[in-house]
């Protein structure tokens, strides 16, 4: 990449994308898009994820995370056990009418069934698009105030073509941003551009990158707080996008809603949360996103549905969906238990909820017949990932 | 400014620097919902933009500094004086019927404290008609240091003030325009400074209740292609928006007037208006969220009919904002003409410009033919190194 001389008045020639150059006139009439050669297979799988109707399962837990999973139900954490969790998960016989997308961990990515049938393959047979969490994890940020950053890109560009080779055509990375802790503005500006970088680096190797800054439900702000916040976070994002050339046709979001935090003392309806929270996609979000797919971060899993349900009462520019873990998960890991006797009822569960998303995603969704399960929050504090 | 506290504090921050922080935080938004730190006028703002960008209806842009309005003038051989401008601003702002297809009129400063040749107030006739009267408040280009021999706009100063005097005279909208110039870059310098003090102009309008246009001109001089106006438009948009979020302007409550997305006036290939449509649509598809209420296109030099089948293209299916026109010479070139200075000839040129006011209002609808269009009204009107 060539360098810019301060000292020559012409110095900063916007000659456009990567390379400054002199002679701007005389330059090559090709939109500098990230995406390449992948631009429009990145186009029509972004489009895939954010069908009608549709939304994305979550299941990228790190080995760590996975093992509280199975530890809540008494399991071992074991490589064995996580397969076949996940086996559970991934074979269940019509998913795919209400699920787009499974985002995976790297081990699940290469495993397969026990019958040795690729997950990848379960996925693909189901129309259900494999994708991949690609970050490293967050660590401490120096010089912020007790925030963290999201690590990654060191060989992702190698780690996204080894995965798209496997058959994922999706990556997801999420950094977090703290309301108590600030935010700070660099801890922001390092959340949107590393997002930023991923993103580019991803559709270059084939991947539609899934942008995650999570706004942390801990603390206790209020919603006007949230939606300050929301607004500085995404307005970074987007800018950072922009100049590293990201094509918007073909990312998804995943946002967190707009609402109070934890400890707030007041609770926001659906209503409200809807209406902040499409009120900040409006201010922030370009139409040519094709999908905005909410996480649940705590929420009950009533919570997460009715809350989509509510921002889909009328159209949107965007397909506003969910990618949802425990959100989809927790009933189903209760009623699994670890029995394989018990697989089948832990796979209608799964049902049960995508379903119950599936509607929500078209604005459809009624709370009959919920369990009070599955209206319990699921929040915890500082809760890591 | 939460942001900015939070900027200076975030190096090394010391504990009791984040108190204050917070307390900052949530001194002000907790009191006001939905909209952070907006102005008083918050509400205002939002029905004036929504009102200019109803449906089949555009702004008529009549905002020509008096050394403009003159060369308008010669062209019909009349001379500069104060009674020749605001004889032909009586003729357009009186045209019967024109609030059909007009929402909104820009006015030089001279034109918002003048009255009609028959006494009435400019500002009343236009609010009568159903148009919102709108004040240009820039204090025009200068040469800007530093860069490639670029321009940059001025106005900031006793900007407020000014701002506060022409809403008491009846303006609810102002507008700005800074001009970006490819052949000349354009620089990184220019593009922010242009983005930079866009925003900053419409965050004061805001606070004074004048919805702001928002404008940087992406000048159609140069021979580059249409890729590499796309380019250069894509770059500007995004940092007019990240500056505008950073000064907290409300997206419910402004307006854009940006320049379509065609080659240069010199390239080699010309586009068709769907071509023109299609850069121009991805263009806004990629930049602009759907909060903001109306996209006002400039004209920008293109004949009377390019810029009519240019906005027809670009409405041929549903947009998530109002797209409109805000054309000054696309609306007032053949009623010029037809006025002549000749006081008999003023019907047949508010005729005139109730024929363009009407054919751009179907264009926003998307409905516009070009058929019996004269020939006059298809000539292009770019001049090389225009100014304003």
């Amino acid at each position: 990449m060539a360098t810019v001389k301060l000292s020559s008045p012409a110095t900063g020639l916007l000659a456009g994308g990567r390379t400054r150059r002199s002679a701007p006139a005389r330059r090559a009439t090709v939109i500098r898009a990230a995406a390449g050669s992948y631009a429009d297979e990145l186009v029509s799988t972004a489009k895939s994820v954010a069908s009608p109707g549709r939304g994305i399962l979550a299941i990228d837990e790190s080995n760590a995370t996975c093992g509280k999973r199975l530890s809540s139900i008494g399991l071992d954490n074991t490589e064995a056990n996580r397969q076949a969790y996940r086996q559970l998960l991934l074979t269940t016989a019509g998913l795919g009418e209400y699920i787009s997308g499974a985002i995976l961990f790297e081990e699940t990515l290469y495993q397969s069934t026990t019958d040795g049938k690729k997950f990848v393959d379960c996925l693909k047979d189901q129309n259900i698009m494999p994708g991949i969490k690609v970050d490293k994890g967050l660590v401490p940020l120096p010089g912020s105030n007790n925030e963290s950053w999201c690590q990654g890109l060191d060989g992702l560009a190698s780690r996204c073509a080894e995965y798209y080779k496997q058959g994922a055509r999706f990556a997801k990375w999420r950094t977090v941003v703290s309301i108590p802790c600030g935010p700070s503005a660099l801890a922001v500006k390092e959340a949107a551009w590393g997002l930023a970088r991923y993103a580019a680096i991803a559709q270059d190797n084939g991947l539609v990158p899934i942008v995650e800054p999570e706004i942390l439900l801990d603390g206790d702000h209020g919603i006007d707080r949230t939606l300050e916040v929301a607004e500085k976070v995404w307005s970074e994002v987007f800018f950072y996008l922009a100049q590293n050339n990201v094509l918007f046709e073909g990312i998804l979001l995943k946002p967190s809603m707009v609402t109070p935090g934890a400890e707030h003392k007041e609770k926001a309806s659906p209503e409200t949360i809807a209406k902040y929270t499409l009120t900040m996609l409006r201010r922030r979000v370009p139409p040519a996103v094709p999908g905005i797919m909410f996480l649940s971060g705590g929420q009950s899993e009533v919570e997460a549905t009715l809350n989509l349900n509510a921002m889909n009462q009328s159209p949107n520019p965007w397909h506003v969906s969910f990618s949802y873990a425990r959100a989809l998960q927790n009933s189903v890991l209760k009623t699994w238990q670890g029995r394989p006797e018990n697989m089948e009822a832990a796979q209608k569960a799964l049902l049960v909820r995508a379903k119950a998303n599936s509607l929500a995603q078209l604005g459809r969704y009624t709370g009959e017949g919920e369990s009070d399960d599955a209206k319990k929050g699921m929040f915890q504090k500082g809760y890591t990932y | 400014m939460v942001s900015a506290t939070v900027l200076k504090s975030s190096f090394l921050p010391k504990k009791s620097e984040w108190g204050a922080t917070r307390q900052a935080a949530a001194a002000k938004p907790a009191t006001v919902s939905m909209v952070v730190r907006a102005s008083a006028y918050a509400d205002e703002l939002v029905k004036t933009a929504n009102t200019i960008a109803s449906p089949g209806r555009g702004i008529l842009a009549m905002d020509e500094s008096n050394a403009t309005c003159g060369k308008r003038l010669a062209s019909i051989g009349l001379e500069n004086t104060e009674a020749n401008r605001q004889a032909y601003r009586t003729l357009l702002v009186t045209a019967p019927g024109l609030g059909q297809y007009i929402s909104g009129a820009i006015l030089f400063e001279e034109t918002l404290y003048q009255s009609t040749v028959d006494g009435r107030k400019i500002v009343d006739v236009l609010v009568e008609q159903g148009i919102v009267p709108g004040i240009k408040v820039d204090k025009g280009l200068v040469p800007l240091a530093g860069s490639n021999n670029e321009s940059w706009c001025q106005g900031l100063d006793g900007l407020a003030s000014r701002e506060a005097a022409y809403y008491q005279q009846g303006a609810r909208f102002a507008k700005w325009r800074t001009v970006v110039s490819i052949p000349n870059g354009p620089s990184e310098l220019a593009v922010k400074e242009a983005a930079w003090g866009l925003a900053r102009y419409a965050a004061i309008s805001q606070d004074n209740g004048l919805v702001p246009i928002v404008e940087p001109e992406i000048l159609l001089d140069g021979e580059h292609g249409i890729e590499r106006t796309f380019e250069v438009a894509q770059k500007v948009w995004a940092e007019t928006f990240y500056a505008m979020a950073e000064n907290n302007v409300m997206f419910e409550g402004i307006l854009l007037k940006p320049s379509m997305v065609t080659p240069g006036a010199e390239a080699k290939d010309r586009a068709t208006p769907e071509q023109v449509a299609e850069y121009t649509l991805k263009l806004l598809h990629r930049r602009i969220p759907p909060s903001v209420p109306g996209i006002m296109f400039l004209s920008g030099g293109q004949s009377e009919v390019e810029a009519t089948q240019n906005l027809n293209a670009m409405n041929q299916g549903p947009n998530p904002w109002h797209v409109s026109f805000s054309y000054a010479r696309a609306l007032q070139n053949t009623c010029l003409k037809t006025w002549g200075g000749v006081p008999e000839n003023v019907k047949a040129a508010q005729d005139a410009l109730l024929l363009r006011a009407k054919a751009n209002s179907l264009a926003q609808l998307g409905k516009y033919t070009s058929d019996g269009e004269a020939a006059e009204a298809k000539e292009g009107m770019f001049v090389k190194n225009y100014s304003y």
